[in-house]
């Protein structure tokens, strides 16, 4: 399997705290890959600097064979990298499907001549935008309320509103930040089918996760974090009897134990 | 083979399709049954579009895009001392209008991305203050650029500034039509409603349109609106841009119909006045911001003409003068519309139902 992202020693300090120190890790075409970590170890930071809302003081990353310039988050959308938010950042006054239409903004071309025109290749687009968005919507399952408000959704909605708009930036790397927090059981499940249909389709996932069930039923392999330094990375079975991953997780365990 | 538009308003619903109908032969009438009163009844019929046309400029701003500009009225300073040093005896000038409105659009455009750009980080509260001061500034600029070189003759305006002038066909003064006299301001309200319809068009075009979601996710979230890949900065540029240059042709075509423009005319009152159009009738709703415009702009002139009978007929002496009224009013009116109906007189529909439902 061919490598889609390389990060390389990424650093990112906080005035005095260092939030990501030197963390290197690989995600590989096709898989699905969690990023674990205790409270505060630096994950979403990690995310911010990989989607551009942060600028890494140091290290980079390559993304599908380039260099990412991550300084702004607009290209890295544009390069195929979208993700989701930790806490649900949806357009709360457009309508679920007007949600997603705004996620094919960067892969449609339309500019203000061929709005006030709508001249026929504007209208194709535009159709072509509506057809797309719909099927998204069934895709994640939440096609039932297009016309709802986004802030009107059930939360396990909006969840999945906000994957289905990511989705529609055509990204060749999702990335999901949290995305069972809150969810009952079967929302879970659901959930997971959903993100092993999406890398069936072909796109690569990366997961921040602290629900350890699915995670570790879904990714192929893991990077887990603590206090901003990668500390292990392998695949999950691996992980789960790694002395140090379980020290960071439970305390220091005791030599005898 | 029938017309294109015929053939939408056959589509149409029944009495929708009859409303546009009545309703655009009632607008056409107007200025025929205002004259009866007067000319001044048609110039504030003029002016009140004229207001239309800056309200839904400043509609793209603040309605589409979520950004609060106070120093819209600058723009249209820009507009009508172009057209004024452009077309008038001040520098010798007399370019045709097809020459000076462009500009006039094109420099004001110019205006608003150099406020644009500087101020791309800042929202809310912070953009309302910088904008406010650029209003200022560009008023002040135009009061004091009288010196060392003239060029905008200071506080003493420009006068004598030429009409709209199609050929020989002159907007101002009287022309003969089929033995009807034509004044004036009955032409150029003929001129302002088509600009005002060019402007309804564009606003809704725009709304639905890639671009206006763009804006509106802007408005809503700026940083999810990035990380789905929108330029922020550019759409926001846009939205200056186009909204400083419909402020410009206001601008011109105001300077055009007076034939004489002062800083005075500019001042920050006037930017809060058209803001407030927006505000009251309901932000980015185009029907609503249509409606406070029309409100706004006859209400001052409705006191003038209403408010001495009726403080004659009722103490027999005037208590109160219009201009002083108008502020009370104006006040007033703002605080009952915030307080009953914090989403403008005509909401969108949307906005409506989510603030009826936040209640609940």
């Amino acid at each position: 399997m061919s490598t889609l992202l390389e990060a390389r020693d990424i650093c990112k300090h906080f005035g005095g705290v260092k939030a990501l120190t030197d963390v290197s890790l690989t995600i590989r075409q096709g898989e699905i890959y969690g990023l674990i970590g205790p409270n505060g170890a630096g994950k979403t930071t990690f995310f911010n600097c990989l989607t551009g809302l942060y600028v890494p003081d140091g290290g980079g990353f390559l993304f599908d064979g380039q260099p990412l310039q991550a300084d702004a988050p607009q290209k890295a959308a544009a390069r195929g990298i979208a993700r989701t938010f930790q806490n649900i950042r949806l357009f709360g006054q457009m309508s679920a499907l007007e949600n997603v239409m705004v996620g094919c903004h960067v892969r449609t071309r339309a500019g203000v001549i061929g709005a006030i025109l709508r001249n026929p290749a504007t209208r194709a687009e535009e159709a072509a935008i509506l057809r797309r968005s719909e099927e998204l919507l069934h895709y994640v399952g939440v096609a039932d309320r297009a016309h709802d408000l986004a802030r009107n959704l059930s939360y396990g909605d909006q969840r999945r509103l906000e994957i289905a708009r990511a989705l529609a930036t055509e990204p060749k790397l999702l990335c999901l930040d949290e995305p069972a927090a809150g969810m009952n059981g079967a929302e879970t499940e659901e959930l997971k089918v959903l993100i092993e249909g999406i890398r069936r389709d072909g796109t690569t996932v990366l997961l921040i996760e602290h629900d350890m069930k699915l995670v570790m039923n879904l990714c192929d392999r893991l990077a887990v974090l603590d206090y901003g330094q990668k500390i292990c990375e392998d695949v999950p079975t691996a992980v789960q009897k790694d002395r140090r991953v379980i020290e960071a997780y439970l305390g220091e365990v005791p030599e005898d134990a | 083979m029938k017309h294109p538009l015929l053939h939408w308003l056959l589509r149409l619903p029944r009495h929708t399709a009859f409303l546009a109908v009545v309703g655009s032969a009632l607008l056409l009438a107007l200025p025929f049954v205002a004259i009866l009163g007067g000319q001044a009844w048609v110039r504030i019929l003029d002016l009140a579009i004229l207001y239309v046309f800056l309200a839904l400029g400043l509609n793209i701003v603040v309605g589409f895009a979520g950004l609060l500009d106070l120093g819209y009225i600058a723009f249209y300073a820009v507009g009508a001392y172009t057209w004024a040093l452009l077309a008038s005896p001040h520098f010798g000038l007399h370019l045709p209008f097809w020459v000076i409105l462009p500009t006039g659009a094109l420099l004001a455009c110019l205006f608003g991305v150099l406020l644009g750009a500087p101020t791309l980080r800042l929202r809310g509260d912070y953009l309302a203050i910088v904008t406010l001061g650029f209003g200022e500034i560009i008023r002040i600029f135009l009061n004091n650029l009288n010196a060392p070189v003239n060029i905008t003759n200071g506080p003493q305006g420009i006068t004598l500034i030429d009409p709209v002038k199609f050929g020989a066909f002159s907007l101002s003064g009287r022309t003969e039509v089929f033995g009807y006299t034509l004044m004036g301001p009955q032409k150029y309200y003929f001129l302002l409603l088509a600009l005002c319809v060019l402007v309804v068009f564009i606003n809704y075009r725009l709304q639905h349109s890639r671009i206006g979601r763009a804006w509106q996710a802007i408005r809503e979230d700026e940083i999810a609106a990035k990380a789905v890949g929108i330029n922020t900065r550019n759409m926001k540029l846009l939205a200056f841009a186009m909204g400083a240059s419909f402020g410009g042709i206001a601008g011109g075509v105001y300077a055009a119909m007076q034939g004489f423009v002062s800083p005075e005319s500019f001042s920050l009152m006037e930017s809060i006045m058209i803001l407030a159009m927006v505000v009251l009738g309901g932000m980015g709703h185009i029907p609503g911001v249509i409606l406070g415009a029309l409100l706004l702009a006859i209400l001052p002139e409705a006191l003038r003409f209403g408010v001495v009978p009726i403080q004659q007929a009722l103490f027999g002496k005037v208590l109160a003068d219009p201009e002083s009224l108008r502020m009370l009013i104006f006040g007033l009116a703002l605080v009952l519309v915030m307080r009953f109906k914090p989403q403008g007189l005509w909401p969108s529909p949307e906005r409506q139902r989510e603030l009826t439902e936040g209640k609940s």
